[in-house]
């Protein structure tokens, strides 16, 4: 029993990281119906900024906060030049430009930085801790209360704000937004940069774990797609906790169905995604997009 | 009186396919103007060409200004609304939300309760729906809805596409007396585009006729009402 509890408080844990990612993955997709397959990779090379600030002496906060500045400027400027060329583009010349992207922002980081993975600080202490017979790692708990911080940011300033709301209607409707007065093609390139600031938050708390080399996302982007699958890809909320599930289930086929083990985990996200896509393709919180052709 | 709103000879096109071959009118500053005209007779592009939504060839004026080429979202904060064809609804918003964007290219949002207000004394029934998802609404409901949005910028004209598509006629009797209170307490001037000649020459002081792209009738609704073509294609009688 107390092995259960733990295999599902340490999928908790992980299940934080795909959550984050996934969440900046589904507003990606939901201000520019867009899917991101760059997002991995735009998160780390966030990280290696903010390993660089932390190596030049910044405090730990400091780079934080410096980054995520990073992250959004990087993310804004991306989507007015790499992303509005091809803004009226098939949706498949838009995956290629995002896989492109990716590529290229892997080797830029390899070229740069080198492919030896180096150790990433947490800001949380070293020390585990103990609630009965189940160990929280600090640093676990400290990624799913930064990634739930997160979601109540956006969720206060989607709902609350006149540019949130501007954002959600250019995402709608924008023909009728420009007539309101909105200037559509800055919000698509604001939502690029508020995603990106989500997952340089991912990138960050994700990289004390897997330690920082330039490929430490590719396997938890796959992760992040089955989270926001599961979770439905029209639902920030659902995201989390399609994450906070992928995490979990993740651990507790990897622990006791035997000939999966650890090798096989990977497996796993890429069955979830299956599954979802056959039997409720809107996943779990999201709604089904009917389309008028 | 001066005309708030003038065109001269303006012509639009989508890709090889010209729409408007030269089209001239002008509105009254405080008047209601209605532009008639059967389907694909170029009543929305007009309407587009003002609001800046397709590129043009001509001048258009707005208060004496040439704006021409500009684009919706300055001429949105020059005092022009647009309530399209089709509403515009943004669906997955409530009913508050929609009109808050509404009034988003306004200087003095802080002022947003008072148009608030203004606006749900013109259409009661949008206090009451004010929490609900703008989809969920009925189809006059969602044009009184357009309507609303469009004056929450308070806005010196007002563009309105074929308000009365798909509405039982009791509604569009309704959202036209609405129009009309609005028209004559706001000061706001409005260019309707109606395939409903008999109630848009109701309502209006002035009147075009539009056939495929060209202006080929104008005049006071009392004169038009006596033209034979007039009656015959758009009265039908």
């Amino acid at each position: 029993m107390d092995i259960l509890l733990q295999q599902v408080v340490s999928g908790l844990a992980t299940g934080g990281i795909y959550a984050s990612l996934a969440l900046a993955l589904v507003m990606i997709y939901q201000a520019t119906d867009v899917v991101n397959f760059a997002q991995g990779e735009m998160a780390m090379f966030s990280t290696y900024l903010a390993w660089s600030l932390i190596n030049a002496g910044v405090p730990y906060w400091g780079a934080f906060a410096a980054t995520l500045v990073l992250a959004f400027i990087g993310g804004l400027l991306i989507e007015r030049l790499v992303i509005r060329p091809v803004e009226n583009a098939p949706v498949l010349a838009i995956v290629i430009v995002c896989i492109g992207l990716l590529t290229i922002l892997n080797s830029v980081a390899g070229w740069i930085y080198s492919y030896i993975q180096k150790p990433f600080p947490s800001p949380f202490p070293d020390k585990p801790i103990n609630i009965g017979q189940i160990v929280f790692g600090a640093h676990d708990l400290g990624a799913i209360g930064i990634t739930l911080l997160v979601l109540v940011f956006l969720y206060v300033f989607f709902r609350y704000t006149t540019l949130g709301l501007a954002m959600r209607g250019a995402a709608q409707n924008p023909v009728s937004s420009r007539l309101c007065g909105v200037r559509v093609g800055w919000m698509l390139a604001l939502g690029w940069g508020l995603a990106a600031l989500v997952g340089a938050v991912a990138g960050m708390m994700v990289a004390p774990i897997v330690f920082l080399d330039p490929n430490m996302m590719g396997g938890i982007l796959i992760y992040a797609f089955a989270s926001a699958t599961l979770g439905g890809f029209t639902s920030p909320g659902g995201a989390v906790v399609g994450g906070l599930l992928v995490g979990v289930i993740e651990n507790l086929v990897g622990t006791y169905v035997r000939f999966i083990g650890t090798e096989l985990k990977l497996t796993v996200a890429l069955a979830i995604i299956l599954i979802v896509l056959v039997v409720k393709p809107s996943g779990l919180f999201g709604r089904a997009v009917v389309r008028r052709v | 009186m001066a005309a708030i709103l003038t065109a001269e000879d303006v012509r639009a096109q989508y890709g090889w396919t010209r729409v408007l071959h030269g089209v001239s009118f002008a509105v009254e500053e405080g008047g209601i103007t209605t532009i008639l005209g059967a389907n694909g007779a170029g009543k929305t592009t007009t309407l587009r060409a003002v609001s800046g939504l397709v590129r043009t060839e001509g001048t258009i004026q707005f208060g004496g200004r040439r704006i021409e080429g500009r684009a919706p979202e300055e001429l949105v904060r020059m005092g022009i609304a647009h309530v399209p064809e089709g509403r515009g609804t943004f669906v997955g918003l409530t009913v508050e939300e929609n009109l808050r964007l509404g009034a988003y290219a306004r200087r003095d949002r802080a002022r947003g309760a008072e148009a608030f207000e203004r606006v749900y004394e013109y259409f009661p029934i949008l206090r009451e729906r004010r929490r609900q998802m703008a989809g969920t609404l009925s189809g006059g409901e969602q044009q009184m809805l357009a309507i609303a949005r469009g004056l929450m910028l308070r806005p010196r004209l007002l563009l309105l596409d074929e308000p009365s598509l798909g509405l039982a006629p009791l509604i569009v009797r309704e959202i036209f007396r609405i129009v009309r209170a609005i028209n004559r307490d706001e000061g706001v001037s409005v260019l309707l585009v109606e395939q409903n000649a008999t109630i848009a020459l109701e309502l209006a002081d002035h009147a075009y006729v539009l056939e495929t792209g060209r202006v080929v009738l104008a005049g006071p609704p009392a004169i038009l009402k006596q033209d034979d073509a007039v009656r015959r294609s758009y009265l039908g009688y």
